[in-house]
């Protein structure tokens, strides 16, 4: 028997190889497959953009502007997210401030996403009516469905920041859910550009 | 000695009174790998058979020229539901279940990174399941082929629910092993035993890090194609509908963007049995462990990168013809080193021909040959003329079947006793792989001759009078009983031995990895202790004090 040889399995640290906490790094795998994802439906998208023409019909019935402000509005989100987050780890309240604002923000993008459905449907621009309609509305729905998960995220989070003990929301817990946010929103600068900014270019 | 853990409860030495597992909700409500485990390699089986009962009426309607043992229409489903079933509800819970089971006892570990995932997983592939074979009862299953090729499986030709039934039930299964391979990742990378570094990984385990990348990666394209399908069928999308400008090749691309991975997910875990069991079974460590963890990266890489090769006729114009033809080419050259190192293992080894051992020689000559039946669709003119024909269907079966197939039982052999506590009956075994050598290579070798002379892959029936297919047919079909009986003898197998099989003991092979430092069956959180790992052998390390890279003598 080789005793010194043989630890006991309850002391050794099971992340001793690796400093990466492990709910973190399942969050990163877990981007990286929805990267995927997304990064097809993109491409379903940009197959058809000059193939077909959607890229002329985006520039018909989608409004940049308008858009292009409640983007905006999910953009800053990740910024106070990241306040959000700094407050957290130096125990400041700022962090409840910051979350719910970040809340506020994502949901007001999730509402003038919801108004630019009804007016382009009562355009009757529907997700059947042709290839642009399908592209679009899958590509952007997906994105908005995304979106929806993450603030129910963000809530989880802000309710066990409210009324949780101290420490509660462990900062890989946090840092979790601010890497799934920052996701979607790299996303949609993905999904931006394409679909609303790409007939600037040409 | 042989174990190295000390206990504080009775040890016990039968699956069947590990106190932990009594009673149905014990499986039911388990987030314990080893139960889940199990739970995958039993639902496999089932779908096994039910998978090899379709094959066999598929056999059976095409045994005589000019049949009709089943109608066109249920043919074209069942050879559908029998392609669905094997890879994704047989191949697929039977890798996991072999990952989750034996990768943290590998690693050291006491269960998986996130055990309620790992529970997820699987009720959410058994879910997956039920959905698919519902289709049955709600109007007919689906019929457009395992790879449901737009414009046949859009609305408009084929109107059922059935293919509404596929594109669902493999989303949910899809999201289900995005879950486990994320799972699978996380515990490798941050659970293994103090001084386990990566380069001491068991190649099992190395393989299955591979595979868990494969997965995140390849089932989202899966994911993203399922769900333009599905919204084309009931949303009335235009994605694949080419009278509006839809694009049909857009799905063969998406769909061979993961499904070239697909067939590596299926094969890779099979590798990692392998390469446990020959060197054992050669008392060699095995040749070229470097080399063959870092073919196994080549080709993680490459295989997302060879997707066209199953499209080289559809008319995509040269360039990609070329280029793909050159990416395939290449990834046959780190699969033939794997074979080379194998082979090489054994060479001059004290060969023992256990029963695992026998599965894994067979392994090697039926993969082999799988394999180079492969490179010849990378020749594009050898392409073109054999797509669609039988000799796709022989060579996917010799990789899938005698490679697949073949590799997993040689483990189920190989780790039986560590997961039951019993030995596997030999004699049963041995039986059990004649009839199936036999039964496979008789049912499956004749389709490359068969493909030769023309017969296309997916028809019902054939003329009289076609230059030697009714016969090579009816050979077929006849061989095709005896593979299935020899599956049928397999899970006898399991069984008898289950209640007579001799007590194993925690180290019956003498192997060297961790896995067989517990108990068997393992019981709790697998390990009281465990070794500081120093080389790839741990188990050697602790019999002899050191030398398990080989360093002294082997
Ligand atoms: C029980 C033994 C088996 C028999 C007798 C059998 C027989 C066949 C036959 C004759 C076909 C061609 C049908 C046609 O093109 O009309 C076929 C297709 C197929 N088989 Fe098997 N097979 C067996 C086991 C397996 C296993 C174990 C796997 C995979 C793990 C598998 C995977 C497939 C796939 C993917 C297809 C293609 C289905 C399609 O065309 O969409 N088979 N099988
Ligand atoms: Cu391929």
């Amino acid at each position: 028997m080789h005793n010194q040889s043989v630890a006991p399995i309850a002391k050794h640290p099971l992340d001793s190889n690796m400093t990466m906490n492990r709910n973190v790094m399942g969050m990163l795998l877990f981007i990286g497959s929805e990267s995927m994802f997304f990064l097809l439906l993109i491409l379903a998208y940009v197959n058809f953009h000059s193939q077909y023409g959607t890229g002329e019909m985006a520039a018909w019935h989608l409004d940049v502007t308008k858009t292009g402000l409640f983007s905006i509005a999910l953009f800053a989100s990740s910024f106070t997210l990241w306040l959000s987050e700094k407050a957290h780890e130096k125990h400041s309240g700022m962090a409840i401030f910051w979350m719910i604002l970040t809340i506020v923000l994502g949901a007001i993008f999730i509402c003038g996403q919801a108004l630019e459905y009804s007016e382009l449907i009562s355009e009757k621009l529907t997700i059947s009516r042709d290839l642009f309609g399908s592209t679009f509305f899958t590509l952007t729905g997906f994105h908005g469905f995304h979106v929806i998960v993450g603030l129910i995220l963000l809530s989880v989070a802000l309710w066990i920041m409210v009324r949780g003990k101290q420490g509660e929301l462990t900062e890989a817990g946090l840092t979790c859910v601010s890497l799934y946010w920052h996701f979607v929103d790299v996303v949609w600068v993905a999904v931006f550009s394409v679909v609303y900014l790409w007939r600037f270019v040409s | 000695m042989t174990g190295g853990t000390i206990h504080t409860h009775k040890p016990v030495n039968w699956l069947a009174e590990v106190p932990e597992y009594q009673g149905i909700l014990s499986w039911l409500t388990s987030i314990d790998h080893k139960q889940l485990g199990i739970l995958y390699i039993l639902s496999a089986f089932g779908f096994l058979v039910v998978g090899a009962l379709m094959g066999l009426t598929i056999r059976l309607q095409l045994m005589f020229p000019m049949s009709h043992v089943v109608s066109q229409e249920v043919y074209n489903q069942i050879f559908t539901m029998h392609g669905t079933t094997m890879v994704f509800f047989v191949g697929m819970p039977l890798l996991f279940g072999f990952a989750v089971y034996l990768t943290p006892l590998m690693i050291g570990a006491r269960d998986m990174a996130f055990p309620r995932l790992n529970s997820f997983g699987y009720w959410v592939y058994l879910f997956g399941a039920i959905m698919l074979f519902f289709s049955f009862l709600s109007g007919g299953a689906p019929a457009a082929g395992w790879f449901a090729y737009p414009p046949l499986s859009e609305k408009g030709y084929l109107f059922n629910n059935g293919q509404n039934y596929w594109a669902l039930s493999l989303f949910v299964t899809g999201i289900g092993s995005v879950a486990t391979g994320v799972n699978l990742i996380v515990t490798i990378l941050t659970m293994r035993a103090p001084g386990m570094t990566l380069k001491r990984v068991p190649l099992f385990v190395w393989m299955i890090l591979m595979d868990g990348f494969l997965v995140v990666f390849s089932l989202p394209a899966l994911n993203a194609a399922l769900v333009m399908i599905l919204f084309d069928r009931t949303l009335n999308t235009k994605f694949f509908d080419a009278t509006v400008g839809g694009s049909p090749l857009l799905w063969q691309h998406f769909f061979w963007f993961f499904g070239h991975p697909e067939v590596y997910i299926l094969i890779l875990p099979g590798w990692g049995a392998i390469s446990e069991v020959i060197p054992v079974f050669s008392r060699k460590l095995l040749f070229g462990a470097g080399v063959m963890a870092a073919s196994t990266v080549a080709i993680t890489f490459l295989s997302f990168g060879v997707w066209v090769h199953h499209m080289f006729a559809a008319g995509l114009g040269f360039a990609p013809l070329y280029i793909f033809a050159v990416t395939s080419l290449l990834i046959a050259v780190p699969t033939g080193i794997k074979v080379w190192s194998w082979l090489a293992t054994m060479w001059g080894g004290k060969l023992r021909f256990t029963v695992a051992m026998l599965h894994a020689m067979a392994f090697l000559i039926q993969f082999t040959i799988g394999g180079l039946s492969g490179v010849a669709f990378a020749v594009i003119p050898l392409d073109w003329q054999l797509t669609d024909s039988y000799f796709v269907v022989a060579h996917f079966h010799y990789v899938l079947v005698g490679g697949m197939l073949f590799s997993l039982i040689s483990g189920v052999y190989y780790w039986y006793p560590k997961v039951t506590g019993r030995m596997m009956s030999e004699t049963l075994g041995k039986w059990q792989f004649w009839l199936m050598v036999f039964g496979f290579n008789g049912t499956f070798f004749v389709m490359h001759i068969l493909g030769v002379l023309g017969m296309p892959r997916r028809v019902w029936t054939y003329p009289l009078g076609m230059p030697g297919w009714a016969e090579l047919n009816f050979f077929s079909s006849c061989w095709s009983f005896v593979l299935v009986a020899s599956m049928l003898l397999f899970l006898y197998n399991l069984v008898w031995s289950f209640y007579h099989g001799k007590i194993a003991g925690p180290n019956p092979w003498n192997a060297w990895t961790l896995e067989w430092l517990a108990d068997s069956p393992p019981i709790g959180e697998n390990f009281e202790r465990v070794p500081v790992v120093r080389s790839r052998r741990p188990l050697w390390d602790l019999q002899f004090g050191s030398g398990g890279d080989g360093e002294h003598h082997a």
